[in-house]
């Protein structure tokens, strides 16, 4: 294919990736150094009241924003450096807590706890849904014939459900006297809530993780299985293999590609958790990395946005996940170059 | 064909794995079921301490809303022959009534019309010939169910709901239509160029589809808000404020989606052999001409399949249209959000509950019609890849 062919085929949707996602990237990584305010200017206001023979009169100086001749107020953008990123990281007393050895000091600025959130929450998820995704597929398959249709489409419902209402209807099931929660406290004998401290909240968080992405890696797992080749099966059965080393030793490995790539996808996927922190409404409690920006792009009572704190704390999500996907992507690199020679 | 000796599985094995598959099922499938039931009931049933009280819901029924034993079984009744006609006789008709080449429209139209149908016999028609019978038949006609829909009313006509469902439909239709013609001409570039720069381009499209969202709604939300002043002099007076414009919405969904997209429909055209417009183009066609007359035809499933992704995409996003549309504007998902806002009393959480089973009743018919392309297009790309 010639390259102006290649470039008539591909080039709206690479105009379209440039305008809407490195435009902005370029964009948010400029506003991080730069804050943009209201001129303020200090006016002298003389407020008089009726009083006996004479008027009370105070004069006072009020700081007040400027206006144009439209009456709009007149802003500036300044370049303030890295003050946006010490808003976020405030790194002052970031370090005065490591001084005194307290954690929950550091857990105390929002960066840091959303930090630590979204890093447990990716990385201990992850090893659950492989698991969970590979038992599915492999009872799956060892199901009759008759009902494996029906458990793929009802185990594809978590997966495809909006993932608001999916959390959601979890936090209906325990909020309050919840049945399941009603149940809970018979069983243990004593007074639950599950939404009053953070770590009941956060293995809710993690069980719905679970439920919402197993379904996919059972799919994908579930496609590989179908791809075993038998003859080695076989052959590792008349060698003595138990079920067991089979697994370890045959499947497994077979599956090794598909386990590397589900794990890719879901660091991307649930690194951005946000919608999870929505519908348990735990900001009060437990929030991520994406629901910081968000919080600070949402505009206050009196309507202002914090974009300046928004975009760094954007740069340094973006920076996480950079570093998150470097050891998978390393390893598909050397796979890729591997299977090249 | 019969399973080896050594192969076969002990009894203890198979019925672990069947307990863990029925465990595995109820766990997926309960959430869903209990919030559909909860939104059926009066605020006190629903959240009742007793899950059987949830079920039956005894003040529901006691405020005389409930269905019979006979109202069960003949709903029940009619919704198989619904559900069996469905499948068996409406794709035949669709087939039948439809000129060729418009068999799309015709589905979507087929669809309208059932779907218009099904809820005037449902809703209509069996109430009426139930309230009759009920009344004729004593103690079987007597409630045993508690079952309400004022709820459902309530969201959709008071609140007004409707307004957000069509937002939603706007925006997703225009973004699986605008993904899907700008995803199929890149995917088939992709896919039929070996060069270097097609390979980079797959790998930045990777690198963009790890961005969180959150990163590249904070460029776009000082910049759309002051658009029509940074726009004013290349469009002169007329110059649009895109905060709020569903289709500034659709575009940047749109271009979020694009890696996604190009990504699954070039393996999808990859499976396409290349001899097939190899051998248009020894015919004399052009590269555009070879894609119009011998790839389009063929590459339907994998397109549909993308489509879906991209339905889903639009559709379940919050982030996205909560923080770039205004209220008007806006769509389902992010509306949801509101009643939290001002979820005082009860009956505000159970209307929340309906509106949740109703964002949610279209997936689950997505589920049960395009069951199969979906699994498709999971495993297309990591099987393959």
């Amino acid at each position: 294919m010639k390259f102006k062919t290649f470039a008539a085929f591909v080039g709206p949707s690479v105009f379209m990736m440039l305008l809407f996602i490195a435009a902005p990237l370029v964009s948010v990584f400029i506003q991080s150094f730069q804050v943009t305010q209201p001129i303020l200017e200090q006016i002298e206001v003389e407020t008089c009241t009726p009083g006996f023979l004479t008027q009370t009169c105070t004069t006072e100086i009020k700081t007040v924003p400027a206006l144009d001749e439209n009456g709009k107020t007149i802003t500036e953008t300044r370049w303030v450096g890295l003050q946006s990123y010490q808003n976020v990281l405030q790194m002052d007393k970031f370090w005065s807590a490591i001084g005194n050895g307290s954690w929950n000091q550091i857990m105390q600025i929002d960066f840091w706890k959303a930090l630590r959130f979204t890093l447990t929450f990716t990385l201990l998820t992850l090893p659950l849904v492989i698991g969970v995704g590979l038992a599915i597929a492999l009872a799956v398959n060892n199901a009759t014939r008759s009902i494996r249709g029906p458990v793929i489409f009802v185990s594809l419902l978590p997966f495809i459900i909006t993932p608001v209402i999916g959390s959601l209807s979890i936090y209906w099931l325990f909020v309050g006297d919840g049945i399941l929660t009603v149940m809970l406290e018979r069983w243990s004998g004593q007074n639950i809530s599950m939404f009053a401290q953070s770590w009941t909240i956060e293995i809710l968080m993690y069980f719905y993780q679970v439920w919402h992405v197993a379904p996919f890696a059972f799919v994908i797992f579930y496609a590989g299985l179908q791809t075993v080749n038998m003859d080695t099966l076989e052959s590792a059965v008349i060698d003595g293999a138990s079920r067991w080393e089979r697994l370890r030793h045959v499947i497994v490995p077979h599956l090794m590609p598909l386990i590397i790539f589900i794990s890719l996808i879901h660091l991307m996927d649930t690194y951005r958790a946000f919608e999870v922190i929505v519908g348990f409404r735990s900001q009060a409690h437990v929030i991520s990395l994406q629901w910081l920006t968000y919080d600070f792009m949402t505009p206050d009572d009196a309507g202002n946005r914090a974009m300046s704190r928004a975009s760094a704390s954007a740069m340094l999500t973006m920076i996480g996940i950079v570093f998150l996907l470097i050891l998978p992507l390393r390893r598909t690199w050397r796979d890729h170059k591997g299977s090249a020679h | 064909m019969s399973t080896p000796k050594a192969m076969q599985q002990s009894f203890a094995l198979r019925f672990s794995s069947g307990a863990f598959l029925a465990i595995w099922c109820l766990l997926a499938a309960f959430p869903i079921f209990w919030i559909t039931v909860m939104s059926f009931k009066s605020p006190v049933d629903a959240f009742a301490d007793s899950p059987l009280d949830v079920i039956f819901g005894p003040v529901t029924r006691a405020s005389g809303d409930g269905l019979s034993v006979v109202d069960i079984v003949l709903g029940l009744v009619v919704l198989f022959f619904a559900i069996r006609w469905a499948f068996t006789r409406l794709p035949a008709l669709v087939r039948q009534y439809c000129p060729p080449g418009l068999i799309v429209l015709g589905w979507l139209v087929g669809a309208l019309v059932y779907a218009i149908a099904f809820v005037l016999v449902f809703f209509g028609l069996l109430p009426l010939i139930l309230g009759l019978l009920n009344g004729l038949l004593g103690p079987l006609g007597t409630p045993v169910l508690g079952l309400t829909t004022d709820h459902y009313v309530a969201v959709w006509a008071e609140n007004e709901f409707y307004r957000n469902f069509l937002n939603s439909m706007l925006v997703t239709a225009g973004v699986v239509t605008i993904s899907l013609t700008v995803g199929t001409l890149a995917g088939y570039g992709l896919a039929r160029s070996g060069s270097d720069l097609a390979f980079w381009l797959l790998i930045f499209a990777l690198v963009f589809r790890a961005l969180p969202h959150s990163v590249l709604v904070a460029g776009y939300l000082p910049v759309f808000i002051n658009s029509s002043e940074i726009l004013r002099p290349i469009f002169g007076e007329g110059a649009p404020t895109l905060y709020g414009q569903p289709w500034a919405v659709i575009a940047v969904l749109v271009s979020i989606n694009q890696p996604f997209t190009i990504w699954m429909l070039r393996s999808f055209f990859q499976n396409i052999p290349a001899e097939l417009d190899e051998a248009a183009r020894v015919d004399g066609c052009s590269h555009f001409q070879a894609f119009r007359r011998v790839i389009m035809p063929v590459m339907w499933p994998g397109v549909i399949t993308t489509g879906l992704f991209s339905f889903l995409l639009g559709y379940n996003d919050f982030l996205v249209t909560s923080l770039l549309l205004d209220a008007q504007n806006q769509t389902m998902v992010p509306a949801i959000a509101g009643y939290f806002n001002r979820e005082t009393t009860t009956t505000d959480q159970v209307e929340a509950v309906a509106a949740a089973v109703s964002i949610t009743a279209p997936l689950f018919l997505l589920v049960m019609i395009f069951q199969r392309q979906i699994v498709s297009g999971l495993t297309a790309g990591a099987v393959k890849g």
